[in-house]
């Protein structure tokens, strides 16, 4: 697994994480593994969906390609360089509501240009094309408290895809969200990807989310987090999330995934049981 | 009011004519805000009338207690013919004017400090026990400390509202700061914030709410402080006006005077809440509460 890093330039991986450990110091002074000897990379233009047991340190995989978390040991790597800090290649959909609540939708959207520096006025208008793509333009004025969950989804995808991310690191987004809306949501995602080139990173506890929208599957094992397998997902796309549940090729696969997934939830529960609070072993 | 029951409500779901259900519930909700104004007045006049009679028939003594009368009377003699410093209106603006002085310079140092402590974790882990010590003094005695340094005039009466508004303010604004989202955080640094915009576009904004119920209670310190301030040693202002009347045995005059500060700091109070109102226009209704 421990594969030398690919040459930096064109050809390289879009993200290649290699040997990586993570240790985190714990309020007590103690250390707690959240991952170790973690190895995984990304294509350019590639969906991969990470699915683990609760707790295994998913997130952590996603905070490691930011720069918002650095490996305690191991290497890693964005289009062929290493990470320094906070890539500007960058967009990220948080799982919680991330969303400024004192900024109305369209402020929301075009913040992230603003803040890199771009004139409000050419900022908002990049913005109210992306409101449309979504479908919010009616609501631009509102704030975020005044949307269901779906529209502040909606929103947050906006927010992210308008800096128009090379690498989209999507951690549970539509976990909040109930299950029609869940479906509509994953439509959009695949439908608004498509019309970009981002290679993404999807975390998910939901193997059946994982299995409809991703080319390749990685089950993560129970805490400290490594790779234990990876699956190719071989169904056609265009994907309809409403429809492809039903199909026999998908249970088939989600079915394999889940032999390997089982074994690993239940380690995850046993931890949970054990060490309610979350602390170190 | 049978008028009501065809009477064309316009809601959400457009026009509608009142159902008997609906307009019993608008009915009631009518007579509760009636009966609880009434109820409001009832009790205003029930406690007066009760000091006024009691005083009236001997029950309490007027001259250590005071009568609302008394009291009225005070008040008129006071705007009409001016107190023994000066008119009414001079005594007000001199108080009126350290304690916003106190407030504003008070509150602004304590969001800056406030802010500053919160984002660095270093400097507040090192500060953090002054900060406590400074705090669990009874700061009205720093009054006295002022008074010999900064003199009778309206400096040493600031300065005592400044210290009594800092720290409260300061309290809040550090723990506005340190309740801000991480994930909001996160998410404006990956969306492209410098330090500075996280600060200033996400610390701050999440801040301003604990910021503002701070302020509610600190424009009430800061009248404290320049009252007790004028208390302890003063040529001007309502606190003289107390200790005027606290030395002649006026009763009446104490209350007056308490009566004028009420007025000041409700005043300053329905100020604050309209500021506070435009500034956390996002907030959910729910949230806010409704004028009471």
């Amino acid at each position: 697994m421990n594969a030398a890093p690919a040459p930096a330039g064109a050809a390289a991986p879009a993200i290649e994480i290699i040997g990586v450990t993570r240790r985190f110091l714990t309020p007590e002074g103690t250390f707690n593994t959240a991952m170790r000897d973690f190895s995984m990379t990304v294509k350019r233009g590639e969906f991969v969906c990470v699915v683990g047991p609760t707790g295994c340190g998913k997130s952590t995989t996603l905070n490691l390609v930011t720069g918002l978390v650095t490996p305690s040991a191991g290497q890693v790597r964005v289009m062929g360089e290493p990470v320094t800090g906070i890539d500007r290649r960058v967009g990220f959909v948080f799982q919680s509501d991330a969303l400024f609540p004192w900024r109305n939708v369209l402020d929301n959207v075009a913040a992230g240009p603003i803040y890199r520096g771009v004139a409000a006025t050419h900022a908002e208008a990049k913005a109210r094309a992306w409101l449309a793509r979504v479908g919010l333009s009616d609501y631009e004025t509102l704030y975020p408290h005044q949307l269901s969950g779906g529209m502040r989804k909606r929103v947050a995808l906006a927010q992210t895809f308008i800096n128009e991310p090379e690498i989209l690191l999507l951690d549970e987004p539509f976990s909040a969200l109930d299950v029609q809306t869940r479906t509509v949501m994953q439509d959009e995602l695949l439908w608004l990807w498509s019309g970009t080139q981002a290679s993404v990173v999807f975390v998910t506890h939901d193997l059946e989310e994982a299995v409809a929208l991703a080319d390749r599957v990685v089950v993560l094992t129970a805490s400290p987090a490594t790779v234990k397998t990876v699956h190719a997902i071989d169904l056609p796309r265009p994907r309809v999330m409403s429809e492809i549940r039903y199909e026999a090729r998908f249970v088939e696969i989600a079915r394999r995934i889940w032999d390997d997934l089982r074994a690993e939830v239940a380690i995850g529960q046993r931890h949970a049981i054990a060490v309610p609070s979350g602390a170190a072993p | 009011m049978t008028a009501q029951a065809a009477a064309a409500i316009t809601t959400g779901d457009g026009e509608f004519s009142l159902g008997k259900l609906e307009e019993r519930d608008l009915r009631a909700q009518q007579r509760r805000s009636g009966i609880v104004n009434a109820l409001r007045i009832a009790i205003f006049v029930a406690v007066i009338g009760t000091w006024e009679g009691a005083a009236a028939t001997g029950w309490i003594d007027p001259f250590f207690f005071g009568r609302p009368s008394g009291v009225a009377h005070q008040i008129w003699e006071w705007v009409a013919e001016g107190t023994a410093q000066g008119s009414l209106w001079a005594q007000m603006a001199v108080t009126l004017e350290e304690t916003v002085l106190g407030f504003l310079i008070g509150s602004v140092a304590g969001v800056v400090c406030g802010i500053a402590l919160g984002r660095n974790r270093f400097l507040a882990d090192v500060f953090s026990i002054y900060i406590k010590v400074a705090n669990s003094i009874p700061r009205v005695v720093l009054g006295s400390i002022f008074i010999i340094s900064l003199g009778l005039g309206m400096a040493s009466k600031v300065a005592l509202a400044v210290v009594m508004v800092f720290f409260v303010v300061f309290a809040n604004a550090f723990q506005g700061v340190r309740e801000a989202d991480r994930a909001m955080i996160a998410n404006a640094q990956i969306l492209g914030a410098s330090p500075w915009q996280v600060t200033t576009s996400v610390v701050i904004p999440s801040a301003t709410s604990w910021i503002l119920a701070s302020l509610h209670v600190s424009f009430g310190f800061a009248l404290v402080g320049a009252v007790v301030g004028e208390f302890l040693g003063a040529k001007r202002g309502i606190g003289l006006l107390i200790s005027t009347a606290q030395g002649a045995f006026n009763a009446n005059g104490v209350f007056a005077a308490m009566v004028i500060l009420a007025v000041m700091a409700l005043g300053a109070e329905f100020i604050i809440t309209s500021i506070e109102d435009r500034l956390v226009r996002w907030k959910p209704a729910a949230l806010n509460e409704p004028g009471a």
